[in-house]
């Protein structure tokens, strides 16, 4: 069994850090010149660690599959960024955003990574702002924030509801300057196939040029990968169309371990499932989860009515209402995190209570926000978000409906859970380096800090803390001593076999010429995982989505078809064809992981293992680790399951509880 | 809501091998959708029996479909991003088009921006641009705390409309002129009205225009097609603010 | 030379060197309106402006700033040609798009033409008959020119070409008044509207003086 090293280092949890920087071995200017380092990615976490490492000297190589960096899919994070700076003199801290970012991962999070990643919060604010990003302020001029699922202060700053678009365009314009400079090479409408290891280290990657359909060899000391997560698995997600993990797979299959697949986010404020022919799932932040109340009505009789069409959400007075939420979770209400509230939406479906015609929705509604705020107030709050809600659903929510014993009624939103994020991802230690030397991992790509689930604005938070805080100090740890190691030649035979290799593969999915095309396969695959290994997961569902996967491979390896030849250049159903491959790999794993975690927990539930209130129930006797999984040469073999224990020095381990 | 209504329209659409191949529209009839169907999923439908079909699907560019990513970019019935205004093309749907309409798809047409395939387009232009000048020249590790700098929320919320851009190219598409100056203006206003920029404010607009003029984008006269077309509602008072910083910083020489 | 090899500066050419025409046309139509209601006092402002070097400075300036706006008018539009080398099949404006903008060198080519008209009828005439040293037919004055005005516009045709004159400058004015402001970055969200305003009764103002003249002129004929 191979060995697990997480490398943490010394000391109490809140002085690691610390003791690290001060103890890491670093490269000198001039030798920094003399180091290239591949970046795959350009989200905030890519964009991010790209530009830091120019700024410090490295020589870097930055991919992205879009036409531009500016449109990685951090651009679409809308909520905020976590940070504990307690400007709103709330009592927040670095402990505080410790402790609510281990808990709200159900406690599978590894401690030492948390608390570093609240540490560097603070800084993460004082660089964007810096970088000119426009949070929003308050009339003194100061920061304004405003609270987020999973928290009991105000720790989140924002920009309007596009935060994400505001760090990434940060991020873009660092980068942008370090291009100018001549640190960074920039290629855009590049996707990375392989990686190619020279005596056991990843120095360097083949790359497709999407435009021309050929293969590119990059060589490098490093290879940093910020590829983001594997939610598309799901084929319906808030993802983004080209978002894929084979960038992730690539590095599994040269024996990166890939850690807790089974941890996939289900965010709760989606806009439902409409027909069979949708490409993709909108988000709803969930900052509307502030002033909108969830519910379904009390009555079955009400919910039937509303699935046959007969009635409109508001048509049922207040008494009627069945806010779930703030019934089961009295202290965090409508604020629960993601997974608490993915998982009681789903519950009430289940039982009938669904309020669309699928029976799969939930109200969100905002009236009595209106009433007490005026509308106004809310559109200036949330009026970028009612404006979209309309434009896909034609259904304004800010609109007056109904006025029923004198209270006010507007137009409901209709909300479901969707994939969202994915916790697991590939395994690092605490360097941020994968189980190949050479080889890092950043952003949503790894699994390092939130756990069984992540809460709200935490993930802006991780992306660029491991870009411009955490990598580009640990990445010198594994430098420093490669300083000697002279830039290796790309026409060398390994990269040259690894680029046939890329080849052949590509060829063999090309010349299947079987019936199906990569969306129906896809779309098969989303069903199955949805179905089989969605939000709720039992042993027999999840060994018939094992089945019902193996199957699907076969049937992608005997009847794929991709039309075009070869020689041809850009083939968009090519490059999808390639993501769906490991998409099914992926699915596997996500589905291994899952059987073999006999418990609940944040994003993975098992309804065998809930409490009588059906709450999740861990088993931190038998499950207190990292699940890690290693491949075993071939895609036909099951990856064998190595375990991180996880040992927790500065936070007690208990069950989680929103309710009191 | 959902509806069980189908409709079917007609797309007429540029095909174009590659960059240097001659395009042509093509007729594809009878699509069938759903008014509830967004405009690029009606593209999937179609592309879904063109592969059936063993033709080539056609190529456009598209990545988050919720209208932030800046990706999607097509021209479609005579207006980019469509003929709704402050939504982009992956937020258009089929409910804005009659039952049996024929719609016209055409890629961005601009020197700056060469078609690559079809409906796609190279927009490394805009890349250029901001290369030039559009970042604070700081490196990481060295920021100050974040409130140490008091801003005025009108100037912040001022800078952030004026940030919102996506960079997808909708004001040099509408433009007549192809001029590119409502998405430099937008960065150099964002800069231009935080402290933070204004270090540098006459160097970043000396080179974001340069760059921007040798890229061939042609010259603003004020028609105001970008402002009517962009899905963020970028207003031409950028421009103008623009038109200020760069005079002032060319009395300055 | 940033005024002539940036896009912006050459859209300040265009700027300045419009707001300038448009306190001539100011100065135009002042002196015009007073032949509506005395052509003696009409006539003696010609004769005081005649030839003189003061006048003919200023019609330098002004031919000057007619060629500088109509020789970057077609550079700037050669240029925005080139940035489009190939269009659109169709193309649709939205409602905040006026028309005027969009034809700018179609309507300044309208106004040239009327203006090579004008002059033949009255500058060719006048001004250009002291220039030359003719002799001095009127007066001791080379033109009478109220009795010019009302000679020029018996003939219906004229009034008309005139009138369609009149409106092409108007439309070119509304756009161009306030888009000269905007050029040179003296514009924001709070003067947009304000702006316009004036743009627009800026340019009725000196385009209803004009008619006025002519018709006048028609129905004194």
């Amino acid at each position: 069994m191979a060995e697990i090293n997480s490398k943490i280092p010394e000391g109490p949890v809140a002085e690691k850090w610390t003791n690290y920087k001060a103890h890491q071995k670093l490269v000198n200017p001039a030798n920094k010149r003399k180091l290239d380092i591949i970046v795959v990615g350009t989200g905030l976490a890519g964009a991010s660690a790209a530009s830091t490492l120019a700024e410090m000297g490295f020589n870097i190589l930055n991919f992205c599959i879009q036409d531009s960096p500016r449109r990685a899919h951090s651009i679409a994070a809308q909520g905020g960024i976590n940070a504990a700076k307690n400007y709103q003199n709330d009592g927040d801290s670095v402990y505080r955003l410790f402790y609510d970012t281990v808990k709200g991962g159900d406690y599978r999070a590894r401690e030492a990574n948390v608390y570093r990643l609240a540490e560097v919060s603070a800084n993460i604010i004082d660089q964007c702002v810096a970088q000119g990003v426009p949070f929003a302020r308050e009339y003194g001029g100061l920061l304004a924030n405003r609270s987020f699922g999973g928290a009991q202060v105000s720790r989140t700053f924002y920009a309007k509801g596009q935060t994400g678009q505001q760090l990434l365009l940060g991020a873009y314009s660092s980068l942008n300057r370090q291009i100018k400079a001549g640190k960074v090479k920039s290629f855009n409408r590049y996707e990375m196939h392989d990686i190619v290891m020279i005596d056991g280290r990843a120095r360097g990657i083949i790359a497709k040029n999407l435009v021309t359909g050929k293969f590119e060899r990059f060589a490098a000391h490093a290879v940093v990968l910020a590829t983001g997560g594997y939610g598309n698995t799901y084929f319906l997600s808030t993802n983004a169309m080209g978002c894929n993990c084979s960038a992730a797979i690539a590095a599994f299959r040269k024996g990166a371990y890939m850690a807790n697949p089974s941890y996939v986010q289900i965010h709760p404020t989606c806009i439902p499932v409409h027909g069979d022919k949708q490409s993709k799932l909108t988000l709803m932040s969930e900052s509307l989860r502030n002033d909108g109340r969830i519910w379904v009505p009390k009555n079955i009789e009400d919910a039937k009515k509303l699935q046959r069409g007969e009635i409109k959400g508001s048509d049922i007075p207040e008494e009627d209402r069945d806010y779930y939420l703030e019934r089961r979770y009295p202290a965090f209400g409508n604020l629960v995190p993601r997974d608490v509230a993915s998982r009681a939406a789903k519950e009430r479906c289940d039982h009938g209570f669904g309020v669309n015609n699928t029976g799969l929705a939930v109200f969100l509604d905002f009236s009595e926000a209106i009433n007490r705020l005026g509308i106004d107030v809310v559109r200036q709050r949330y009026g970028n978000l009612f404006d979209m809600y309309e434009e896909i659903t034609d259904v304004n929510p800010g609109q007056f409906a109904k006025e029923i014993n004198g209270v006010k009624y507007y137009n409901p939103m209709m909300i479901f859970p969707a994939i969202h994020y994915t916790m697991g991802g590939l395994w690092v230690d605490y360097e941020l380096q994968t189980s190949v030397k050479g080889l890092f991992a950043i952003g949503e790509c790894n699994f390092s800090d939130h756990g069984a689930n992540r809460l709200g604005a935490s993930a802006l938070m991780q992306g660029l803390a491991d870009g411009y805080f955490v990598l580009p100090y640990t990445i010198q740890n594994y430098l420093s001593d490669q300083i000697t190691v002279p830039r290796f030649d790309p026409n060398s035979k390994e990269f040259m076999d690894a680029q046939a290799k890329c080849e052949k593969e590509q060829e063999a999915l090309i010349k299947i010429k079987g019936k199906r095309s990569v969306d129906s396969i896809h779309k098969e695959l989303g069903h199955i995982m949805w179905e089989y290994v969605g939000m709720g997961r039992t042993k027999e569902s999840l060994e018939t989505a094992l089945k019902k996967l193996k199957e699907l491979r076969q049937e992608f390896e005997k009847n794929l078809f991709v039309p075009g030849t070869v020689e041809e250049g850009m083939n968009v159903e090519l490059d999808k064809a390639f993501h769906l491959r490991d998409f099914i790999i992926m699915g596997e794993l996500i589905a291994r992981d899952a059987l073999s975690r006999n418990e609940s927990c944040g994003g993975h539930f098992r309804e065998e293992y809930q409490t009588e209130e059906g709450e999740a129930k861990r088993d931190d006797e038998n499950y207190f680790y990292v699940g890690c999984w290693n491949y075993q040469g071939n895609d036909e073999k099951e990856p064998e399951l190595i375990k991180e224990p996880l040992t927790y020095e500065a936070i007690k381990v208990q069950t989680r509880n929103y309710k009191s | 809501m959902a509806t069980d209504n189908t409709m079917k329209v007609n797309l007429k659409v540029w095909r174009q091998a590659d960059s240097k191949a001659k395009g042509e529209f093509k007729l594809y009839e009878n699509v069938e959708t759903t008014p509830d169907t967004s405009f690029l999923e009606t593209l999937d439908i179609l592309n879904e029996t063109l592969v059936e079909k063993g033709e080539e699907p056609i190529v456009f560019d598209h990545d988050c479909r919720e209208g932030i990513c800046g990706m999607c970019s097509l021209f479609i019935n005579g207006h980019p991003h469509g003929p709704a205004q402050g939504a982009t093309t992956c937020q258009l749907y089929m409910r804005r088009f009659k039952d049996g309409e024929t719609i016209t798809v055409e890629p961005w047409r601009s020197a700056a921006f060469p078609v690559i395939k079809d409906l796609m387009v190279n927009r490394n232009a805009f890349d250029q641009i901001q290369q030039a000048g559009g970042y604070v020249s700081f490196n990481c590790g060295g920021a100050q705390d974040a409130n140490a700098i008091p801003i005025s929320k009108v100037d912040a919320d001022e800078a952030m409309d004026s940030a919102t851009c996506i960079g997808c190219g909708a004001c040099v598409a509408a433009c007549k002129n192809g001029s590119a100056m409502l998405f430099v203006s937008a960065k150099v206003s964002q800069f231009a009205l935080l402290p933070q920029g204004r270090v540098e404010a006459v160097k970043r607009v000396k080179s974001m225009v340069a760059k921007m003029d040798e890229l061939g984008f042609g010259n603003c006269t004020n028609t105001r097609a970008c402002e009517a077309e962009c899905p963020k509602c970028i207003s031409i008072s950028n421009i103008a603010r623009m038109n200020r910083e760069f005079i002032c910083a060319k009395f300055k020489d | 030379m940033w005024l002539i090899d940036s896009s912006i500066g050459r859209k300040v050419i265009m700027s300045v060197t419009g707001l300038f025409l448009v306190l001539f046309l100011i100065f135009h139509m002042s002196m015009n309106v007073v032949a509506i209601f005395s052509s003696e006092t009409y006539n003696d402002i010609c004769n005081f402006l005649g030839a003189n070097w003061y006048a003919l400075a200023g019609t330098m300036v002004l031919a000057a700033g007619v060629v500088l706006h109509i020789v970057f008018a077609f550079l700037l539009s050669y240029r925005n040609y080139k940035a489009r080398p190939i269009g659109y099949s169709t193309q649709k404006n939205q409602k905040e798009v006026e028309g005027a903008s969009q034809n700018m060198l179609v309507l300044g080519i309208i106004v040239l033409m009327g203006l090579c008209m004008h002059l033949i009828h009255f500058w060719a005439k006048m001004q250009l008959q002291e220039i030359i040293g003719a002799t001095p037919d009127y007066e001791g004055q080379f033109t009478n020119g109220a009795e010019l005005i009302r000679i020029t516009f018996s003939n219906p045709y004229v009034c008309l070409a005139y009138i369609g004159w009149f409106i092409a400058i108007w439309f070119h004015l509304t756009h161009g008044i306030w888009s000269a402001f905007q050029s040179t970055g003296l514009n924001n969200k709070v003067w947009f509207p304000r702006l316009k305003m004036c743009a627009n009764i800026f340019s009725t103002i000196i385009v209803l003086g004009f008619t006025a003249v002519v018709i006048a002129g028609y129905i004194h004929s």
